[in-house]
């Protein structure tokens, strides 16, 4: 019978092979395909269920935190007791849709799984210590709050910014949502709110501060006028351009016409101070060039993805190429500069118009570049990282993006800006006791097509210093509204704003 | 010869032991973050049962082999791990441990009573005819009215006042110790075949009537009871062991068509066969439902991978039934590939002694008897870890040793006591003929 017990013995050494092979099937070369399997929910209640940070603003406003359930399929569930008001901020954390905002930035940080955090010393193997990250943020509770008081429900963004550390201190956009919903334990809640958002148009779930690009009209004018003074051959006062209704680039027929059919002209100050288009796409052409102007919009940002800490922002648009060189022309004080064949659309562009677009924070960042003297810093909205003991584990610091321009030109184009407040189109940003500087745009979305964008970007700081703050307002193109002028209704949000903060400082 | 197996399976066990406790104190740590509190008497506890267990051997079989009880013990103490990890979990009640560990106690008596009270393999060669009763009998309990009781579909189960237990367990070795019995008997008879139908040679009727009267009973029984798992057990002890014994090949072919027939029957017969196989071909058809369960378990193998998630780190709780049959997918999760072969490699293990044993064994009954206890031992665990890892359809059944379970923890280590009396009897028989060859002098002495 050994014989046999031998091949019984091969048998079973044959079968459990077998189970073997089949293991490996399971746990190495099928492994992705079954985590990932549709029907797998493990991962997703897994990491659903785990313990996450809270997220707070810098004064110490709760926005989101994890509330434990004692019963039920999850473990905890997501809340934000702010509702809409930081919706593109925190974004959300949903079982069904994953995660959106500083939920998905940050997410490594708010579960404790950055190598830093889950591992701090030898005892973490014994003890089950809390290593989540809080995040505290720079925004600023009072100043999100009046940004959306004073927004209502007009579709537009407000973005203000600290142009000293880059700090967010508002980024408030309508139409906002609740994340509470998505973010829902009840599937049909969260379901249902998904696909509610997501049949609007334009759909709540998109940040359009930092996600959406807008032609910036008029506030483009100071990136223009900013390269025209880091040239050198512009200065405040020189060129003094004759009082036109129009000006007619090279290459065509069809004038750049002024706001109202107005007539406008004179130097720098005085261009944007009553925001002369004529004046502003002839210095562009004959004074910047494609070449210089390209290179400041990029030193602001365009043409990247700004860095701020949080998901898919968008770039910002400057066109650099306006085709090859076609001549060389002289201007009134007996300079040449070089024509190309589409310098009627470099005009166009110079003054916000043409294929430039910009985000809501992207115009921010250039009233904070100049506010700040040139010194353009990192968008930031997560300032530190504390742990469940509120020690502080993590601090984002300040990081210069870039010198955008000199310091002589940035000097130039504060005064520049402070004038348009002073006695120019941006009047209603005048807050006594401090130095706000301020531009104004109004942008035609399409030819023959009245609404507009209404933008206004600005700063204020103590007299004689820097920005301590840097606002940018855009309200979008309404076809109800028809025009709307970036001084008569982006203004006063962005002044509301302002006081806001000014209400917060100590009177000095 | 007999003392050095002894002291390889004492320091066996006390490694097992450690490996357990090590086990205990990680599952515990991902769990809950602490060491247990009672870790040192939980360590005690299972070396006082395990070295219980050995001093019995010593004292009953001390020429027995020396890597059974470690393993069984390595398997038990591992299962209860998981059951200590798991219970509380959501849908697993949490005095299973309590529970398990007073089985397991049992266990270990039932593994010393047997060492006891069966001196020698003979013994169960002479009541063959009890045995066979026996088995039957433990078989038909579950369908007596009053006393038989449904429990997922299956009805397995006997419930006599508070005890609740599974027969079938207890019936498969009663089963085996027949089919050893009555084959060494027959087996002579069963090679020659007299009878020709067709192109198979057949013996005469009567020898193999009792046999397939017992087999065939068995199978009716399990598919009264839907019971599916024990029941493809069944054959298989069956077809192995008639195949061992005479060496005819036809015998477990001709059982194997029988099977099959049976097989397809039951799936044109009977609904609960057809959804095995449907969910088994196809677990995603209704991936919420019917498919479920072993989905739940595959994804429990792919989380774990090969390193596994660490003890207490996985969410095998999400299986239905992971503490009795589907236990080895907790085990897959948790400790992953890694763990998952270690434990295979502990079954392989045990099955090559329990082969060894049969082979050694100089009397055929106690050839048949091993090969037997070690074919149920072994097909038991591939029929449960291929169902939950979906090679061959779903069939619930105990995993040996790991498992929850009273009755399916005590009938293993009766099958234990069993294969480590046949070694224990070998071991000695060969040792006095030994002694006998060097000395002849000492057997004419007693002789003369």
């Amino acid at each position: 019978m050994n014989r046999q017990i031998r091949r019984f013995g091969v048998l079973m050494m044959a079968l459990y092979l077998l189970l073997f092979a089949q293991l490996n099937r399971l746990q190495v070369f099928d492994a992705q395909a079954l985590v990932d399997d549709p029907n797998n929910t493990r991962p997703i209640v897994r990491d659903y269920g785990q313990r996450r940070g809270t997220i707070t603003t810098a004064d110490g406003t709760l926005l989101a935190y994890s509330n434990e359930l004692p019963e039920g399929q999850f473990r905890r569930e997501r809340l934000y007791p702010e509702e809409h008001l930081y919706g593109h901020i925190t974004g959300f954390f949903s079982f069904n849709y994953g995660a959106e905002g500083l939920e998905k930035q940050y997410n490594d940080e708010l579960s404790g799984k950055t190598t830093e955090q889950a591992f701090q010393g030898i005892e973490d193997l014994f003890a089950d210590r809390d290593n989540t990250g809080n995040l505290v943020l720079s925004l600023d509770h009072d100043l999100q709050q009046a940004a959306r008081d004073a927004l209502g429900e007009t579709r537009g963004s407000v973005v203000a910014l600290d142009p000293g550390t880059g700090n967010v201190l508002a980024m408030w956009s309508w139409p906002s949502y609740d994340p509470n919903l998505i973010s829902s334990i009840d599937q049909k809640t969260s379901r249902a709110a998904w696909l509610w958002h997501n049949a609007l148009t334009p759909s709540p779930l998109i940040p359009k501060a930092y996600r959406e690009t807008f032609f910036p009209g008029s506030t483009f004018k100071v990136v223009t006028a900013a390269a025209a003074l880091d040239t050198g051959n512009v200065s405040g006062t020189e060129p003094v351009y004759p009082s036109a209704a129009a000006y007619t680039p090279p290459l065509t027929t069809s004038g750049i016409k002024n706001f109202g059919g107005s007539s406008c002209g004179g130097d720098l100050f005085e261009m944007l101070r009553v925001s002369c288009n004529s004046s502003t796409a002839q210095m562009a052409v004959e004074e910047v060039g494609p070449e210089n102007l390209t290179a400041t919009a990029e030193k602001f940002g365009f043409n990247s993805k700004p860095p701020i800490d949080l998901p898919n922002p968008a770039a910002s648009v400057f066109v650099s190429d306006y085709g090859p060189f076609n001549r060389t022309n002289t201007t009134a004080a007996g300079r040449e500069y070089d024509v190309f064949d589409n310098t009627p659309a470099f005009a166009q562009a110079s003054i916000g118009q043409f294929e430039t677009k910009a985000t809501p924070l992207q115009m921010a960042m250039v009233a904070a570049g100049i506010g700040n003297n040139g010194r353009l810093m990192e968008p930031k909205v997560v300032t530190e990282i504390r742990n469940v003991d509120g020690e502080v584990i993590e601090t984002r610091n300040d990081e210069l993006i870039d010198v955008v321009m000199s310091p002589a030109s940035a000097a130039t184009m504060r005064r520049a800006m402070v004038e348009v407040v002073a006695d120019g189109t941006a009047k209603v940003l005048q807050t006594p006791g401090w130095e706000v500087g301020g531009k104004t745009g109004t942008a035609q979305i399409a030819a023959g097509k009245e609404e507009t964008h209404a933008w206004i970007i600005s700063f204020a700081g103590r007299p004689g210093e820097f920005a301590e703050i840097a606002v940018a307002v855009m309200l979008e193109a309404d076809p109800e509204a028809g025009q709307r002028t970036g001084g008569r209704f982006a203004g006063p949000i962005a002044k509301a704003v302002l006081d806001a903060y000014v209400a917060k400082q100590p009177a000095g | 010869m007999g003392r050095l197996r002894r002291t390889t399976e004492l320091s066996l066990i006390v490694l097992g032991s450690l490996i357990v406790a090590g086990a205990y104190t990680l599952a515990s740590l991902g769990r809950n973050a602490s060491i247990p509190a009672n870790l040192v008497s939980f360590l005690g506890i299972i070396l006082a049962l395990l070295v219980t267990a050995h001093l019995a051997t010593r004292w009953l079989a001390p020429e027995a082999d020396g890597l059974l009880l470690p393993l069984a013990a390595l398997l038990n103490g591992l299962g209860f791990v998981f059951i200590v990890r798991l219970a509380g979990e959501r849908g697993v009640p949490s005095d299973l441990p309590g529970l398990q560990a007073t089985w397991t106690a049992l266990g270990i008596t039932a593994y010393v009573g047997t060492l006891l009270f069966v001196r020698k393999t003979r013994m169960l060669d002479r009541y063959r005819y009890s045995f066979a009763l026996a088995g039957i009998v433990l078989l038909l309990i579950p369908l007596v009215p009053g006393v038989g009781r449904q429990i997922n579909g299956a009805r397995i189960w006997a419930s006599i006042g508070p005890i609740n237990f599974q027969p079938g367990e207890f019936a498969k070795i009663a089963l085996a110790v027949f089919f050893a019995s009555y084959l060494v008997e027959k087996r002579e008879l069963l090679r020659i075949a007299t009878t020709r139908i067709g192109p198979l040679h057949l013996p005469e009727l009567r020898h193999l009537g009792p046999l397939l009267l017992a087999w065939g009973f068995s199978i009716i029984v399990m598919v009264a009871e839907k019971d599916l798992g024990s029941s493809l057990l069944f054959f298989a002890l069956f077809a192995v062991m008639v195949w061992v014994a005479t060496d005819r090949i036809a015998y477990p072919l001709t059982a194997l068509v029988l099977f099959c027939g049976g097989a397809y029957l039951a799936w044109t017969q009977f609904g609960h066969v057809q959804d095995r196989v449907s969910i088994w071909l196809n677990p995603w058809e209704d991936a919420s439902g019917t498919g479920f369960q072993v989905l739940q378990s595959m994804f429990a193998f792919a989380t774990g991978g090969i390193t596994g998630t660490g003890l207490g780190l996985g969410d095998p709780e999400r299986i239905p039934e992971v503490e009795t049959d589907f236990i080895f997918a907790a085990i897959g999760e948790e400790l992953g590939l890694f763990g998952a072969t270690a434990v295979l490699l502990c079954y392989l293990l045990m099955i090559g002694s329990g082969l060894r044993v049969a082979m050694r064994a100089d009397a055929p009954f106690d050839k048949l008897l091993a090969v037997g206890l070690t074919a149920l031992l072994g097909f038991q665990t591939f029929i449960i870890i291929g169902g939950v890892t979906r090679l061959v359809p779903l069939t619930g059944i105990t995993l040996p040793f790991v498992s929850y379970g009273g009755s399916s923890l005590l009938a293993n280590y009766v099958l234990l006591a069993l294969l480590m009396r046949i070694s224990d009897d070998t071991a000695q028989r060969e040792r006095r003929r030994l002694e006998a060859e060097a000395n002849p002098n000492t057997i004419q002495t007693v002789s003369a």
